[in-house]
Formats: C-alpha cells, structure tokens, sequence
C-alpha cells in the first residue's frame, strides 16, 4: 500500500464517491440485520410472558410430514 | 415423498423441512455458521477490495464502488429469484414454508436494489458525468425495486395474513419477466450501462485481483441473506403463534 | 365447448350495459383526461415548441392515469354483491370471465380516450403524421393497460386501501407501455421508423393476454375463497 493514510482517505480524489457508497451500504444492511433481530427477540420475549403468565395448554400435535 | 435436488434451493429438501418445528432446529443450527461466514467473507472482500486490489486504469479509485454495487445487484436478482421460486411452491404446491420465505426475504432484497441504485449513481457521477441515466439497465431496476415495494405493501394490506401471501405470490410471478430484461437489457439496447464481463462464458473478462473481492463480497452477501432470512423466519413464526395464542384467548373470554 | 362463445359475449353485453347505464363515468374518464392534459400548457407555458416536444408524454400520461382510476371499479361491484362468487361457480373458466371484463372495460375507458385523442393532440398542434402513430399505439397499448390494470384491481379486492394499492401495484408494469407509445410517436415525429416501436407494443399485448389472464383468475380465486 503506497502512500499515506490520509491518501487513502482521499481516494485519489473520489473519497465523495466511495466512502459514501460503503458507508451507506453498511448502515443500510447493518440496520436491517438489527431490527430483524430486534423483531426477533422481542416476539420471543412476549412468547415466554404469555406462556409463563397462563398455564400451558397441550397443543394437538402437528402432523410431522405436511404438504 | 421424494423430489430430485434441483439447482433451486426450494423445491426438494426443503419438503423434508415442511415440518416448522424441524425447520427451525435446522436454522437455529445454521444460523451461527452462516453469519460467521458473512462476518469473514465480508471482511476479507473489504479487505481486498479497499486495500489490496489496484486501482483502474481509466477509472482511478471510483472503480472501488463496484465492490458493493455489482455483488448488492446481484442479490438483488437472486433474492427476487428465490422469492418467485417460493411463490410458485406456495401456489402449486402449497408448501407451508413458502409464502413465508417470500415474505421474510422481501426486505433483505429491496435493500439490495436500494444500494444497487444508490451505489451506482454514486458511481456513475464520476464516470459519465450524471447521476442518473433513463436506459434500459437503470430503468428496468428502478421498476424491480418498485415491485418489491408493492409487494410488501400487498402482503401487508390483507387482515388474514394467508391471503396477503398468496396475492403477494401472484405479484411476485407476473413482474418475475423483469429479470430476464434486466440481464439482457445491456446486450439488447445500446445502454450507457457496461455489458456483463463476468458471467460471460470463457474467462470473465476481469482480472484476478479484482474477482476476488468480487466474489468474496458477493458470497458475503449471499451469507446475509440467509441469516437474515433466518432471522425474519423465526421472528414470522413466532407473530403466527401469537396469532394463534390471542384467537385462543380471545374465544375462551 | 360448444356454446362457449355465447356465455363470454353475455358477460361483456352485461358489463357493457352495467357500464353504459352510467354514461357518465366514461364522460368523467374521458373529461378528466382533456382536462388533466389541458393543465400543462398552463404551467409549462404556451410556447409551441416546447408543448410540441411534450405531447406524446403528456398525452399518454394521462391516459394512463385516466385508466388508472377507473381500475378499482372493474371487480369492486361484482366482489361486494356475491356476483363474483356466482361467477367463480359458472361452468365458464375463470380467465375468460377476466378477458371479457377487461375487454368490457377497455370499450368503456381505452378507446374512449383514443377516439378523444386528436382533439387533445390539436391543443399540443401535434402534426398530422405524428398524431396516426400516436392512435395506432393507443390503440395497441390501451388494452395492455386495462389487462395489466385488470391483475391488479383482482389482487386488491378485500386488501385495506385498495384504491391505493392498485396503482402502487400496476404502475411499474405500466412502464414499459408507456416508454414504446411514446417512443413510437416521436420517432414518427423524427421520421424515423415507428415500425419496431409499435410492433413492440403488439408483442407486450400478447404477453399481457394471457398473463392477465391467468393471474387475474388466480386473484380472484383468492378475493373468493
């Protein structure tokens, strides 16, 4: 890697162009992994107090193979 | 019940899986895997993409940007892939996991458009001078990521959450003609966009310290998909259980 | 199936008088086509050659979004009374029962605006070579609009806010009826060959029909069920 950190930065002049491109591109799929997550886990949180507030039902099996 | 493995990843071992209590053993077993391997692939295709790779000869640094936007349009395809793959099980085969697999895998490939787009007018600025260009490339995406819009807002406009699905499904088949415009659309139209040089039969017309990154971030993409995929998956499975649990409650009073 | 052309012409002759009972609604499509045309000219300015340059768009537009509104309509009555079911039950396939309404309603909105075309193409001094084109691809491409509409009117019965829904889900399929009818009138305009233009339009008619078709019948099946 030639040159310095603030070269690399710079981007040979199009720093505008790329660091936004990557930076969005992180936001963009980081936020997506996170509020999927945040879905997730807030739905099993409600999952166990309903389960834990009322007694638990026995559920009729689900047939194993189902097309 | 035994269906040929085709090339799609839906058809026949995912029967095996139609049961959702064995599917979800199976994706809480993949998941950690999966996400490692986004982590490392990710890293290593920004690592060689951002450091390693040279500069292009006519493009300069800019030519960096094609690291996220040719892998982000690509699963932009691929996940509509899937999602028309799905749509035709739940409709033909009715298979039980399928309206949710569309379901789950609509956002992950609304933001892949979303950055195919954005990156490339990123891109594009410095390389023909504009932000945006009607041709047919850039145009038939633009209406992709329309579609995928109206998708979820289809799935979403239905109190019963089957039929949100099974119209969604329709949708998803009818602009499944899109793909094929969007791929051969540079070789058709005289576009401004660049023709393939990778998926061209023979050696891609790019050189090896550029496919790597190339490839690497395409796949780190790939793993994303999936562990968001199984992410948004359990998370729908849950929402119908809690579906289940309040009619239950509500009829008991 | 013999006799299956006298149950698919009785669907239509229904529609078609449905339709014609209220006479005003095809006046109202066809007005608010002149009118949203005739608004351009105020905010663009009366310069000739600009409102040359523009018309094949603006004209198409707004049929198209004249179409557009209309679209809600073309199941909404037959799902809320119970005929629809009676339909879906009718020995008839389903997909004729689409083509037939979306012809139905094509009589009562695309060529209604194609016949009111020319007077609109005056307002923008359309020349004469260019305004033949113009009603050859409308001719062409209307109907593609209202069997394309047709998919997404059947998909929205029931949906919450179906009247919005409709355009967010039809629109980008719209996209490339509207890039070739206008492409075709100004390549006339440029005397160049409008041949491939409109032939182009024929063929997305011909993909239209059958997709409209099968996935109309497959949404109504849905709306029903």
């Amino acid at each position: 890697m030639e040159g310095g950190i603030s070269e690399f930065f710079a981007m040979g002049g199009y720093a505008a162009f790329v660091w936004p491109s990557y930076a969005v591109s992180g936001l963009v799929l980081a936020g997506l992994f996170f509020v999927s997550w945040r879905e997730l886990t807030r739905r099993q949180a409600l999952l166990d107090r309903l389960q834990a507030a009322a007694p638990h039902r026995r559920r009729k099996p689900k047939d194993p193979e189902r097309t | 019940m035994n269906r040929t493995a085709t090339s799609s990843q839906q058809s026949g071992s995912l029967h095996r899986f139609a049961n959702p209590a064995r599917f979800l053993r199976l994706a809480q077993a993949v998941f950690p895997w999966s996400a490692g391997a986004m982590a490392l692939c990710i890293a290593a295709g920004l690592y060689l993409g951002l450091f390693v790779a040279p500069p292009d000869y006519q493009q300069g640094e800019s030519v960096r940007i094609m690291y996220v936007h040719v892998p982000a349009a690509w699963m932009a395809l691929f996940v509509y892939a899937n999602m028309a793959l799905a749509s035709a099980s739940l409709l033909i085969w009715r298979h039980p996991l399928a309206g949710l697999i569309a379901k789950a895998s609509a956002p992950v490939g609304t933001a892949f458009t979303f950055l195919a787009l954005f990156t490339g007018s990123l891109w594009g600025k410095p390389m023909w001078g504009t932000w945006w260009v009607w041709d047919a490339r850039l145009t038939s995406v633009l209406i992709l990521f329309f579609i995928y819009l109206g998708h979820m807002a289809l799935i979403n406009a239905f109190e019963n959450p089957e039929r949100g699905q099974k119209a969604a499904a329709v949708l998803t088949l009818v602009g499944v003609v899109n793909l094929p415009i969007i791929k051969f659309s540079v070789d058709w139209w005289n576009t401004l966009h660049q023709p393939a040089s990778v998926t061209r039969i023979g050696t891609p017309a790019i050189h090896s310290s550029m496919l790597w990154p190339l490839l690497l971030m395409a796949l780190g993409f790939t793993f994303y998909y999936v562990t968001v995929l199984i992410l948004r998956l359990r998370a729908e499975m849950l929402a119908s259980r809690l579906r289940a649990m309040n009619r239950l409650a509500a009829e008991e009073g | 199936m013999s006799g299956g052309g006298a149950p698919i012409r009785s669907v239509v002759a229904r529609d078609l008088r449905l339709a014609l009972r209220q006479r005003s609604d095809i006046l109202t499509i066809v007005l608010f086509f002149a009118l949203t045309a005739s608004l351009f000219p105020f905010a663009l300015g009366p310069y000739p050659d600009l409102l040359q340059r523009v018309a094949p768009g603006v004209i198409w537009v707004t049929a198209l979004l004249a179409v557009l509104l209309s679209l809600e309509r073309l199941f909404l009555a037959d799902y809320e009374d119970g005929s629809l079911e009676l339909l879906a039950l009718s020995p008839l396939p389903l997909e004729a029962i689409v083509l037939a309404k979306t012809f139905a309603h094509w009589l009562t909105t695309g060529l209604p605006l194609t016949a009111a075309t020319p007077l609109i193409a005056l307002l923008y001094d359309m020349p004469a070579s260019g305004l033949a084109v113009l009603l050859a691809a409308m001719i062409l491409g209307t109907p593609s609009l209202s069997l394309i509409g047709s998919i997404g009117a059947a998909l929205a019965l029931g949906a919450r806010r179906g009247g919005v829904l409709i355009p967010l889900l039809v629109l980008p399929l719209y996209v490339p009826i509207l890039i070739f009818g206008v492409a075709a009138v100004d390549a006339a305009l440029s005397d160049l060959a409008a041949r491939p233009h409109l032939l182009l339009l024929a063929a997305l008619l011909a993909v239209a029909l059958p997709t409209a078709a099968f996935a109309g019948a497959a949404a109504l099946r849905q709306a029903v069920e």
